[in-house]
């Protein structure tokens, strides 16, 4: 499904990723550790077109796709979505009027029909209920004077409206109590399907256990230095990072 | 200084010009050298449709100048108006209407302004509001990129009354909405919001003055606005607090968005204040919008331009939220909307 090979990427003057390759193949979730100013964020920015992250040199496609020629808009439109590390706020512009439209530019740019608001209404009631979110909520303008955790239960309620196939999770757990991690797992763990597949990023092994993965990689100095299964990612919480920074 | 002479003598030392304190931003003498010619008259049987079509029984039109110079609204009478504001060719002309609302009487005001050519003109409203009457004043402005216009209000409330004004314009080769109140306090309020819309290198200028001369009064204003390209704006609003204006409440906030490097807003709110216990407040914000905002937006699957249109109009519709007429603030948020998606 995603596939990335050999990706160098830099921000102004820095080469941030350095020779980055990775599969994953569809229905999988696969985990990216590693420490700090590794390229973690960088790598989800880099596959969701963010201005300012230059590839210059490799490949990334979804399902044969070449993610690199796409605006950012495009590449939603492929079906890969991010969720945020820190979700912005949309000042003005209520939850629900942004999902829809967000929503409706997906379907029209796949040529698709758009959804009525009666139809998108009813799924929104039901994946709100599903994340025990009040549906009040979303009438409100995005994420203005959320928390953490209600900005984060509102990533994946986009995630479930918007229905990608390729998910990058950047540090979904930062800033989410233990009730919070369990609702919003349970929210991601829902939309594990065979012809859907994830990218958990995280520094910390706590949200794996919630999101278990199928494999577990470590990025350091920009590259994936070491794959391993579920296992490897209590190995890390338990020796740390050193010898694979040594080692990149 | 004095525009009014300056068309009627067609003497361009008498216009305005950056020396004058309160048109530094709006110059106009540096911008004409001579003064056109008097306007042709312009029947009105041709005239197409207007923005508020539909909207009152009553239409007036004041076409290159000409047009009604009174009008009265009686005592306790509820009443809409359009007043339609068309102007062509290439003369000058100025116009002034005089309106009187009644004790306890309710006038809808739905003004437009409509072409301009590459004239200059002087449009100018004297509203006179009864006690406890209240007014709704909506002006839209969509005209000539070479018009040179002048807009006036000057507006005088008795104890009681209320005045609420929403300006939206596109602006014009050079085009001012100059308001000016004259508040007694004892109950009365005013709201005087604004939202422009400029592009290329049209200018827009919103001035404003509000005299508080007795106690207990209200005023809050918000005025919004974009310019993009090449085009500038002008924001000045002043709040006066006379000596025995106590317990006056003013309120005033100016925020706009520049989308393009070249592109200019100044803005001067001021506050003057001679009573004591008053609440003044004023606040001015200048920014771009967020690239951070943008590309989250792009994530979710919005194409640039409509996550642009989407924020401009969110940002600008709370103006259009303060309107108290629905249908109205309905004809007039899809007016903007057309406006705001037009750069795209």
């Amino acid at each position: 499904m995603l596939s990335l090979r050999n990706l160098h990427a830099r921000v102004g003057e820095r080469e941030i990723l350095k020779g980055l390759s990775l599969e994953v193949p569809a229905g999988e979730v696969h985990a990216v550790m590693g420490p700090n100013g590794a390229g973690k964020s960088t790598l989800s920015y880099v596959l969701t077109g963010r201005p300012g992250y230059e590839v210059t040199e490799g490949a990334a496609e979804l399902d044969g796709v070449d993610l690199l020629g796409l605006e950012a808009n495009e590449r939603a439109a492929q079906g890969l979505f991010l969720s945020f590390q820190y979700p912005l706020e949309i000042p003005g512009v209520p939850a629900l009027t942004f999902i829809r439209t967000a929503l409706n530019a997906q379907r029209r740019a796949r040529g698709e029909a758009e959804m009525s608001a009666p139809d998108f209404l009813k799924r929104a009631r039901a994946c709100a209920a599903d994340l025990r979110m009040d549906f009040d909520m979303l009438k409100r303008p995005l994420n203005v004077g959320f928390s953490g955790g209600e900005k984060k239960r509102m990533e994946v309620l986009q995630m479930a409206l918007l229905s990608p196939r390729f998910m990058i999770l950047d540090e979904t757990d930062s800033g989410l109590d233990i009730d919070a991690l369990r609702i919003v797992s349970e929210g991601v763990n829902a939309l594990r399907a065979p012809d859907r597949s994830m990218l958990v990023i995280t520094h910390y092994q706590r949200l794996l256990d919630y999101i278990r993965p199928d494999r577990v990689h470590v990025l350091a100095d920009g590259r994936i230095v070491a794959s391993g299964g579920p296992e490897m990612a209590l190995e890390l919480e338990r020796e740390g990072y050193d010898k694979y920074a040594r080692a990149a | 200084m004095n525009l009014d002479e300056a068309i009627r003598l067609r003497d361009p030392t008498r216009l305005p010009s950056r020396r004058d304190e309160d048109w530094r931003w709006t110059d106009l003498r540096g911008l004409l050298r001579t003064l056109p010619e008097p306007s042709q008259p312009l029947p009105t049987d041709a005239i197409g449709p207007g923005p508020f079509d539909g909207l009152a029984g009553e239409v007036l039109i004041v076409a290159n100048g000409s047009g009604p110079e009174e009008i009265r609204i009686g005592e306790g009478e509820t009443r809409t108006l359009v007043l339609r504001h068309i102007s062509r060719g290439d003369g000058a002309h100025t116009s002034r209407l005089r309106i009187d609302v009644g004790p306890s009487a309710r006038l809808t005001l739905l003004e437009s302004h409509e072409g301009g050519g590459a004239g200059l003109s002087l449009l100018g409203v004297d509203l006179q509001l009864g006690a406890d009457s209240a007014c709704e004043r909506l002006v839209v402005a969509d005209m000539d990129p070479d018009a040179v216009a002048v807009v006036e209000l000057d507006a005088r409330l008795a104890a009681g009354a209320g005045l609420s004004q929403t300006l939206l314009t596109t602006g014009a080769r050079r085009q001012r909405f100059e308001t000016r109140v004259r508040h007694p306090g004892q109950g009365a309020q005013v709201r005087l919001d604004g939202v422009y819309v400029l592009r290329e290198r049209r200018h827009a200028d919103l001035t404003s003055s509000v005299r508080h001369e007795g106690p207990g009064g209200r005023t809050d204003q918000l005025a919004r606005g974009m310019v993009d390209d090449q085009a500038r704006a002008v924001f000045q609003g002043r709040i006066i607090v006379q000596e025995g204006a106590d317990g006056t409440d003013a309120r005033m906030a100016h925020n706009a968005l520049i989308l393009s490097d070249r592109a200019e807003v100044d803005a001067r709110p001021e506050l003057e204040i001679y009573a004591d216990d008053v609440a003044c407040a004023h606040g001015a914000t200048v920014g771009a919008l967020d690239d951070e905002v943008l590309f989250y937006m792009r994530q979710r699957g919005l194409p640039e331009g409509e996550a642009r249109s989407l924020l401009v109009a969110s940002f600008l519709g709370e103006v259009i939220d303060r309107v108290g007429s629905p249908e109205a603030a309905e004809r007039i948020r899809s007016w903007l909307q057309a406006r705001i998606g037009a750069g795209d």
